[in-house]
């Protein structure tokens, strides 16, 4: 065991060869006792202002030119100029191989907990989440953003930088909107399509009963209801994704118009399973550094001052301010994360009665990694929260839930507080908080006035009375207005169908291209 | 694992992305950029620094919900119990759906560097009529890509055009592919002995003729050409003339050194040619550096024809009409002696103004602007009568701080083709 109890390094000062030592020592703890699965790393170390140029393009190592990323990083540059902001210790991409940018200025230890945290944390998690498997295709989208900087700049030479541009704002105003929720249809394989034909049918057959046809059907539909269900049929309407409906029904757009949408949507597609798990891809991630640097300490591979750093900037990561301090701006992902991890790992190794009864699938199971790795694979946020959050983490956390009507004149509610009778609503309402479904707001397209003017028909569905704001929609649908190139109608309807605002918007001309 | 040294690439990927922004931005940012001018000295302008502009042009817009009902989970509660009611705090909460809101949005601040800052800042403005251009002798300036030659640096060899070359002259000379090769030895290997013979005979031949026609010939290799070219310049000279009498104010002399300050960056930043003279005068005139001219007490009598004398010397003796473009700019408070200015007015419209592109006249008054309310300044009255004569002159007064941009602005302001005068 000497080699073990070798330093990985002295001070704060470190090398490449350093970097390399401390690769090879996590992944080993990473391997063999977390049982981990990673992409290959690729570690790249880079300088402030490196970090500060990846901020303005999303984070991507490649991107394409849009003035919107200038204007990112001017605001982030001169809030980082004046000091309100820190920058990342580092940044992770879903690729493979798995590249982290570390920052030159990291001391020694900051560059261990941030390796142990992106190039095994997070790199396990984008690995085998089902999200980032689903939706994800990490081996090509590096290559795709090369493809799609490539294409974007042969398109302004071609057509004008002017109406690429236009066609990109309008893209980004809909990127929110462009995402495919479910997976497409599976190709269908004739084997399983016969048995499952043959299996139906037998089951007809076995529960045959003339009675059937003597129930009354509803009324004929007319001619016009069936053009209509015939016609939404054939542009695949109801469709929630709107870029991929203009890329595929916009009559008037060009083909690279309607690649430049296809980029724009394939990237905002990359970026959906990453918003959905944001909880659990940092608590992974925290929870695994925290691991590795622990288990480096007692093989003591680290020092007592080197893990004492460690200590402070990991207590910082986690650190969740309540509501009621200056410092608040809702939950820390990192700080519900990580919690979740250890309240996980509790309840599997060391289970009370409680835990018994809430969690009885995992409650004393005893390996608390393989419990662990099976959520990580498994869950996104919603799911996560609203199966794993335990009571003793809400009364811990003191969490409450509040219920805001503004028709209630006397004020916001406490509709639920860390009790008995509270807990299942607050997980209930947590969950909802980092559900998808509703945090973007549920438009759709409903139909295209074919016979007449050609007008495009979407309609929000309001929930809980939250209405589009005016402003912004407008805008928004008239960059539709434009891709579409006719006019293009909104209407908002509530629960019960009531319309309460209808927008309706013309196209402005796009800048002409050749 | 693999490790990447990226520290050495080149910085500023975001670079184009902010010239973009920074274009598609240009007429908000160039208007807080001479807005925040106004308010800080002149010096400070040269360093750049923090704008903000509106956001309007320049939102990114997404559907967003507001209003309606809210459910929200917070953690860190302290006394409260299930069925609380919490008061609203003041109005903001439950007013989230006013039309109003969205305009309250801040303005978009950001820092531009000193070159983007005064670039935007001098971005329309020019030295009108600058006619005269000249080939300068010394300065053979300006490298130009002339085609491609025979001989030169190894350094400037052009692998592609080479490559071309040789490649054209192995298909003409039909030198034999490897691959063709590897094929007949592929065969022989197979072959019965009598053809393997044949075979081999036939690759040694071919061997031969690749050894005789090489891959690339020293014939093939070309060189990208380079030549210089003559630039012409506009070679242009300014003379500040600046009335440092005892009747000028603090404040004007503030004023006419903004002016000239103002100048003076413009002229250096835009225009490399430009040789600038500075003459201050009283009742005596004298050619000064630049620091003494900004910075420099001296104080006297008036005698504006002093100045222009000193002028029409210096470009007597140092700059030839027919090579220079020659403009000057004087600022004074308008007093003059009585008897000057005929002297002045001789000076001007027969020495002077023959000779020069354009003829600036600022007239500094006190702040608030109450002498201009009296009769107009001798000099004033003087240049009214020259202008009225036709001397291309231009005048303008100033009496406050933030009226230098906007008058500088409108003596150099770019002018369209049809008024310049035809060069």
């Amino acid at each position: 065991m000497s080699e073990t109890t070798e330093r990985l390094f002295e001070g704060a000062d470190w090398d490449f060869r350093t970097l390399q030592r401390v690769h090879d020592a996590c992944e080993e703890i990473a391997r063999s006792e977390l049982g981990l699965d990673v992409y290959p790393n690729q570690i790249e170390v880079i300088t402030a202002e490196q970090m500060l140029d990846a901020y303005s393009s999303v984070g991507m190592p490649l991107f394409y030119k849009h003035w919107s990323f200038g204007k990112h990083f001017a605001h982030q540059e001169a809030s980082y100029r004046k000091g309100f902001m820190g920058l990342a210790y580092e940044i992770v991409i879903n690729s493979s191989p798995c590249i982290s940018y570390l920052m030159e200025e990291n001391t020694a230890t900051m560059q261990t907990l941030v390796i142990a945290h992106a190039a095994f944390g997070h790199n396990h998690f984008f690995k085998n989440n089902y999200l980032f498997k689903q939706w994800t295709d990490a081996e090509g989208i590096l290559d795709y953003l090369d493809f799609a900087k490539g294409y974007v700049a042969q398109c302004e030479e071609r057509h004008g930088r002017l109406a690429v541009e236009q066609t990109l704002d309008a893209a980004h105003a809909l990127m929110s909107h462009g995402i495919d929720r479910y997976p497409g249809k599976k190709k269908l394989d004739l084997r399983v399509e016969e048995k499952r034909a043959g299996e139906r049918r037998q089951h007809e057959e076995s529960a045959f009963n003339d009675l059937w046809r003597t129930v009354p059907t509803g009324p004929v539909k007319s001619q016009a209801s069936l053009n209509t269900e015939m016609r939404r049929k054939l542009l695949g309407l109801p469709q929630e994704n709107l870029l991929y409906f203009l890329e595929k029904a916009a009559p008037r757009l060009k083909p690279w118009q309607r690649e430049l949408l296809r980029i724009v949507r394939h990237i905002a597609q990359y970026f959906y399973p990453q918003s959905q798990t944001k909880v659990m891809n940092e608590g992974t991630a925290t929870y695994v550094h925290y691991r590795i640097m622990n288990r480096l300490h007692e093989q003591g591979r680290i020092t007592d001052g080197n893990f004492l750093e460690f200590l402070s900037s990991h207590t910082n990561v986690v650190f969740q301010p309540d509501f009621d301090d200056r410092r608040f701006s809702g939950f820390n992902p990192y700080a519900l994360g990580f919690a979740m991890m250890q309240d996980i790992e509790r309840i599997v190794t060391d289970p009370d009665a409680e835990d018994r009864e809430w969690f009885p699938e995992i409650a004393g199971k005893g390996d608390a990694m393989a419990v662990l790795r099976d959520i990580w694979a498994n869950y996104r946020d919603e799911s996560f929260i609203s199966q794993f959050l335990s009571p003793r983490l809400m009364r811990h956390m003191r969490m409450f839930h509040l219920h805001d009507n503004p028709e209630i004149t006397e004020g916001i509610k406490v509709d639920a507080i860390h009790d008995e009778r509270g807990f299942r609503r607050i997980r209930r309402e947590l969950s909802k908080q980092y559900d998808v479904g509703f945090i973007d707001p549920n438009i759709e397209v409903v139909d295209v006035d074919l016979a007449g003017d050609r007008r495009l028909m979407l309609r929000h569905t309001v929930v809980k009375g939250q209405r589009l704001n005016e402003a912004d929609a407008r805008r928004v649908l008239q960059h539709l207005a434009d891709l579409w190139s006719y006019d293009v109608s909104l209407v908002e309807v509530d629960a019960s169908d009531n319309v309460l605002k209808e927008y309706i918007l013309n196209p402005r001309g796009m800048a002409a291209a050749a | 694992m693999h490790i990447v040294d990226r520290r050495l690439n080149p910085g500023s990927k975001s670079l184009e992305n902010r010239q973009r922004f920074l274009r598609r931005a240009k007429a908000l940012v160039q208007g807080a950029v001479k807005k925040s001018s106004q308010d800080r000295d002149i010096k400070d302008v040269l360093e750049g620094g923090e704008i903000s502009i509106p956001l309007d042009g320049m939102n990114e817009p997404r559907f967003r919900r507001e209003g309606g009902t809210r459910d929200m989970v917070l953690p860190g509660n302290k006394k409260f119990v299930e069925g609380d009611m919490l008061p609203r705090s003041g109005e903001g909460r439950g007013k989230a759906s006013d039309p109003g809101e969205g305009d309250s949005e801040d303005a978009f601040r950001f820092v531009l560097s000193r070159d983007e800052f005064v670039d935007l800042f001098l971005d329309d403005l020019e030295l009108p009529d600058l006619a005269k251009r000249k080939l300068a002798q010394a300065e053979g300036e300006g490298i130009r890509r002339a085609g491609y030659a025979t001989s030169g640096s190894p350094a400037n060899i052009s692998v592609g055009r080479t490559v071309r070359l040789a490649m054209a002259r192995r298909v003409a000379l039909r030198r034999p592919r490897p691959e063709q090769i590897a094929e007949l030895e592929e065969e022989a290997a197979h072959a019965d002995e009598g053809r393997r013979a044949e075979l081999m005979a036939e690759i040694d031949a071919l061997k031969a003729k690749i050894r005789r026609i090489p891959f690339i010939d020293p014939i093939d290799i070309r060189y990208r050409r380079f030549e210089t070219t003559p630039k012409p310049v506009a070679q242009a000279v300014m003379f500040c003339l600046m009335d440092v009498s005892g009747s000028m104010t603090e404040h004007m002399k503030d004023l006419a050194k903004r002016f000239y300050m103002l100048l003076y960056v413009f002229l250096k930043r835009r225009y490399r040619h430009v040789e600038i003279v500075f003459i201050r005068h009283t009742d005596r005139a004298e050619e000064v550096d630049e620091d003494t001219f900004f910075h420099g007490p001296a104080s006297g009598g008036t005698l504006v024809s002093s100045a222009l004398q000193a002028m029409h010397d210096i470009v007597r003796s140092r700059f030839r009409p027919a090579d220079w473009n020659i403009y000057a700019a004087q600022a004074s408070d308008g007093d003059n002696s009585s008897s000057d200015g005929e002297v002045a007015a001789r000076l001007l419209t027969e020495m002077i103004l023959p000779v020069s592109q354009f003829f600036a006249y600022l007239e500094v008054g006190e702040s608030g602007g109450h002498t201009f309310d009296l009769s107009d300044s001798s000099l004033w009255s003087l240049y009214q009568r020259l202008r009225a004569e036709g001397a291309p002159l231009s005048m303008r007064k100033v009496s406050d701080r933030s009226e230098i941009f906007p008058v500088f602005h409108e003596l150099f302001h770019r002018r369209g083709k049809q008024e310049r005068a035809a060069p």
